[in-house]
């Protein structure tokens, strides 16, 4: 496969992530404000901005509203759903001959449904509408993807961005949700704050399964653990280092077999440390001081597989 | 719901070729007001029995089709909406095969002169020391490749991938506007508008034998592979495009995937010893046949333009080593330049000894003082066309200009002779085309594609364009012009 094509494959998987993430924190905080009452102020909209980790300033003016198009419609905005969308449709048509046609038409689809209503198609209809369509489109896609592309090598690198792109929303998340409702790093849960955490939870799709497994019954632990380490649960950050770990065993030995040891040392290394390590230790030793490191080691593994692959020194390719 | 039979009954009393007018074009549908061509007289017939509102559903499924696909291309020299679907007409272009039979041979026969034609001046030049081309007029244009003197191409092709305009004269006959021998595109436009005029008017398609065209993709795979260089039995084959943001990409992505090959664009090669390699996940790949779609020009910055990057440093010299293939050649452009086209007649009976099957049209060349004082002093019934130009782009319809647009042109042909040719201005012939509801003559041309491998492969059809504005001659997308399925189907 080019390294080209590898590279946009990633990355659209990486955006189309990032969009559907984005969506559903938008959703959940909308939901939140229908059942617990407004909230005045731009606090609640900042903390997300944080959520997701953007860098980016938001706009200073305009309230809650305008922070909320920044985030969602914004063409002129880096972090908004419809540019998330755009970037991912941009990288796809670079290498639609190597997708599906299915999957270039959904893709190219909501691009086209997005940009309609940011150009002002949304003032009149629910926000909300927009943003479960967006979920819903995403989700589309990922089953185009599994049932009409070939899961060969390319299909390895749309998984391994969009698993290298959730374990670092998901550990963002949980980050920033912990310090702003647990600063003190207690385990007990306010009771004033009980949607919030159930906010949590529904922002990973979380909230049904966990209960299967804890009962409704709400521990900030047992959320860490479930978010973090739980094996079986698709958004949780264990579920997807395991995802890039399979991902990278399957494919085929980069143009440095000296890079690819790497590479799996890399992986193999978060994958043991989330698969072995106890909650209660995690939390005493500082929840987000092993967030953080888990954060780092993604993007070590999000570089050494661009070496590996995509952006490796022609010497080191022909003397081999 | 009760207001439809009522519509029905309206749609029954009024035929849609109401406002039809013929003029003193060609028409494909009509011999006279009213009278259908045998050949047209089925689809006729359908098209007055289809209520006006199933015409316009049909027309705003086959667009959806076309947006969802990403079938655009894009308009240079514009900032917003750069990206658009190519505008399409749903009434299909009808010729018989007998029409279509002696166009095939006129056509192979045009282009194996051609082809003749540039392996004799890149090596000998018998043609031009026998004076039947004058040396001049193939030194002094633009697209001649002196790099390309002395060099053997593979199986002696020059020409792999063709696209010849043609158009039909008010007698009915078809004549060759212009060789286009580059880097011809359109074909995924009638590949597309075939499968989408199948999914909207499947009726149609049962009830006729329409000639199938959806093989080219393997037509042209075949080709370029008979075309490997000599001991790489397996080739590898790439396409090799401009990228994203040029107006034909849709077609790049379109063909590759078509063929199974890999779409490259300039950063995925490199020349290393003069083998040409690719750039992949595993470690760099052997290239041996490149199906080009970037222009000699930016091909490779170290043989020709220094400051193009969509090229590949080194790629010629890997070329004239015979390690790659490039198809086309580089330098074919010299036997489509607008001036030599008016020698392309004496060229095929210079080389093959017979009369042309298809005609040219009637060309002045501006370098001739007897031919270019007649034409300055009749501009206004003439086409004037700068040589290097194509797209539509440098031309003058003296009919349709005004005397200060003339002025200029006669300033530009007086300072640059060289560069420019006149034609008659013809009346293209007109084809029914669905326009806000009703069905009006447009005027048309035929671009059929010739394949050239081990042998001569042509599709029956190819892409009919349309000058959707009305009266107007020029089919170019670039000027506004649209395309229409192009059937050949039995008598």
């Amino acid at each position: 496969m080019l390294s080209r094509v590898a590279d946009n494959l990633y990355w659209m998987s990486r955006y189309l992530e990032r969009a559907e993430h984005t969506a559903r924190l938008l959703d959940v905080q909308l939901g939140l404000i229908l059942e617990s009452g407004h909230e005045p102020g731009d606090g609640r909209w900042l903390r997300l901005v944080q959520c997701l980790g953007i860098t980016a300033k938001p706009p200073s003016e305009g309230g809650p509203s305008r922070l909320i198009h920044w985030l969602a419609f914004d063409p002129a905005s880096r972090s908004s759903i419809v540019t998330a969308i755009g970037v991912a449709r941009e990288n796809a048509r670079q290498v639609r001959e190597m997708i599906s046609s299915e999957m270039w038409e959904q893709v190219n689809r909501m691009y086209h449904d997005a940009r309609a209503i940011s150009s002002g198609g949304y003032q009149d209809r629910d926000p909300q509408d927009f943003l479960r369509e967006v979920i819903t489109g995403c989700h589309l896609f990922r089953g185009l993807l599994a049932a009409t592309m070939n899961h060969g090598e390319g299909w390895q690198f749309i998984r391994l961005g969009r698993h290298i792109e959730r374990a670092g929303l998901v550990s963002t998340l949980l980050d920033v949700h912990f310090r702003e409702f647990l600063p003190d790093g207690s385990s007990g849960i306010d009771p004033a704050d009980h949607l919030e955490w159930i906010g949590l939870l529904k922002s990973c799709t979380a909230f049904e399964a966990y209960c299967k497994v804890y009962t409704a019954e709400l521990g900030a632990g047992k959320i860490a653990e479930f978010l973090l380490l739980n094996r079986e649960f698709p958004h949780s950050v264990r579920y997807a280092v395991d995802s890039i770990q399979r991902g990278l065993e399957a494919l085929p030995e980069g143009a440095s077999s000296q890079g690819s040891n790497r590479l799996h040392r890399l992986a193999g290394r978060l994958q043991a440390s989330l698969s072995f390590s106890q909650m209660d230790e995690i939390l005493a030793d500082g929840l987000s001081a092993y967030l953080a490191d888990v954060q780092r080691q993604c993007i070590q593994i999000h570089h050494v597989l661009h070496q590996v692959y995509i952006d490796y020194p022609i010497e080191t390719a022909i003397e081999a | 719901m009760s207001t439809a039979p009522i519509r029905g009954l309206q749609m029954q009393t009024t035929s849609p070729f109401t406002g039809y007018l013929l003029g003193s074009s060609y028409d494909e549908m009509f011999s006279a007001a009213g009278v259908p061509r045998a050949h047209y007289s089925a689809l006729h017939r359908h098209l007055i029995d289809l209520p006006d509102e199933q015409m316009r559903r049909r027309k705003s499924v086959a667009d959806q089709s076309f947006l969802h696909q990403g079938i655009t291309f894009t308009v240079y020299g514009r900032d917003e909406g750069t990206e658009r679907i190519f505008p399409h007409d749903l009434v299909p272009r009808i010729i018989t095969s007998n029409e279509w039979s002696r166009v095939e041979k006129g056509l192979e026969q045009r282009i194996r002169a051609l082809n003749e034609f540039l392996k004799d001046i890149y090596h000998e030049g018998r043609i031009l020391n026998d004076n039947v081309v004058p040396r001049e007029m193939v030194y002094s244009c633009r697209h001649f490749r002196r790099e390309m003197r002395g060099l053997d191409v593979p199986r002696g092709i020059y020409i792999t991938v063709v696209g010849t305009d043609l158009i039909r004269l008010p007698s009915g006959e078809f004549v060759v506007l212009e060789d286009n021998l580059r880097v011809p595109s359109g074909v995924s436009y009638m590949l597309t508008s075939r499968q989408v005029m199948k999914r909207v008017f499947p009726e149609w398609f049962r009830q006729t034998q329409v000639r199938p065209i959806e093989h080219y993709p393997h037509a042209l795979l075949s080709t370029l592979r008979s075309l490997s260089p000599e001991g790489r039995t397996d080739p590898t084959i790439v396409l090799l495009s401009p990228g994203v943001f040029n107006s034909a990409y849709f077609e790049h992505a379109f063909l590759a995937r078509q063929m199974g090959i890999q779409l490259v664009e300039g950063r995925d090669l490199v020349v290393n010893d003069n083998i040409l390699y690719m750039r992949t996940t595993t470690g760099l790949e052997r290239v041996d046949v490149i199906y080009r779609r970037v222009d000699d020009d930016f091909i490779d910055p170290l043989a020709f333009r220094s400051d193009s990057i969509l090229g590949v440093p080194g790629v010629f010299n890997a070329y004239r080593s015979g390690n790659v293939t490039l198809a086309n050649a580089i330098g074919t452009g010299v036997a489509d330049d607008k001036a030599l086209y008016a020698y392309v007649p004496r060229i095929i009976r210079y080389y093959l000894n017979e009369d042309p099957i298809i005609d040219n049209v009637e060309t002045f060349l501006m370098t001739d003082d007897k031919e270019r004082s007649h034409v300055l002093s009749n501009l206004e019934q003439f086409v004037v066309k700068a040589v290097g130009e194509s797209g539509g782009y440098g031309m003058l319809i003296g009919p349709h200009s005004t005397a200060a647009e003339r002025g200029e042109f006669r300033e530009r042909i007086q300072a640059d002779p060289r560069n420019y040719i006149a034609q008659p201005t013809i009346q293209l012939s007109t084809a029914p085309c669905f326009i806000d509801g009703a069905i009006e003559p447009r005027h048309i041309d035929l671009r059929p594609y010739i394949l050239f491998g081990e042998k001569v492969t042509i599709v029956p059809g190819g892409l009919t364009r349309v000058a959707l504005k009305k009266g107007s001659l020029v089919v170019n997308s670039s000027q506004g012009g649209g395309s229409k399925d192009t059937w050949v189907v039995n008598e």
